[in-house]
């Protein structure tokens, strides 16, 4: 049973790693602040919520698993609006040089 | 189980790393905002990994401050530097 949990772990923590590499590689290599949002804020939180889901067959009980759900439900949250105010701060600059 | 917990940590740290060079190179500040948004993310995966690997539970409330402080710094970013111009209309409006 052990190794099922630790199988499940290790699917989901590796695929976890796999979209924070290919975030980071679309922050790096995309050419403008919107798309670098876009590839970072999806792939992003769908690597910490596999992280998260990799995590939780080795939770030690019933509270630390929703904790661990809870901190990815904030961190989905907050990912959500900050993109936003962001994405709206980079319109109002461009819109400010190019009226 | 728990070198390879810290392995992939490790992998997402060097994600982090790579973070910073957007943030050395990005022409505008909402680069570099994008790219602490990442720091931040890749902040809170590291914190949950290393907790799992060494069964050490408290290190998950560290894990959460870091995520409510990554709302709070792009909230940040946006009234003050980006922000002026919004923040100008406001005090027009009153």
């Amino acid at each position: 049973m052990t190794h099922v949990l630790d199988l499940l772990t290790i699917v989901g923590v590796s695929a976890g790693c796999f979209f924070f590499v290919a975030g980071t590689v679309g922050l790096l290599r995309f050419p403008d602040a919107l798309t670098r949002m876009h590839a970072l804020t999806k792939a992003d939180n769908l690597g910490l919520g596999l992280i998260v889901l990799g995590l939780l067959p080795q939770a030690a009980g019933l509270g630390y698993a929703l904790k661990l759900v809870a901190i990815w439900l904030l961190a989905q949250v907050s990912a959500a609006i900050a993109s936003q105010l962001i994405a709206g701060a980079v319109l109002r600059q461009r819109s400010a040089l190019w009226p | 189980m728990a070198s390879f917990l810290l392995t992939a940590a490790g992998l997402v740290l060097a994600m982090a790393a790579l973070g910073l060079v957007r943030i050395f190179y990005g022409p505008r500040d909402a680069d570099r905002m994008i790219a602490v948004q990442l720091i931040g993310t890749c902040g809170v995966a590291i914190l949950l990994l290393l907790s799992a690997a060494s069964q050490a539970t408290p290190i998950t409330d560290v894990a959460l401050i870091l995520a409510l402080l990554a709302a709070f710094l792009a909230v940040a970013f946006v009234r003050g530097a980006a922000g002026s111009s919004a923040r100008g209309q406001a005090d027009g409006d009153r």
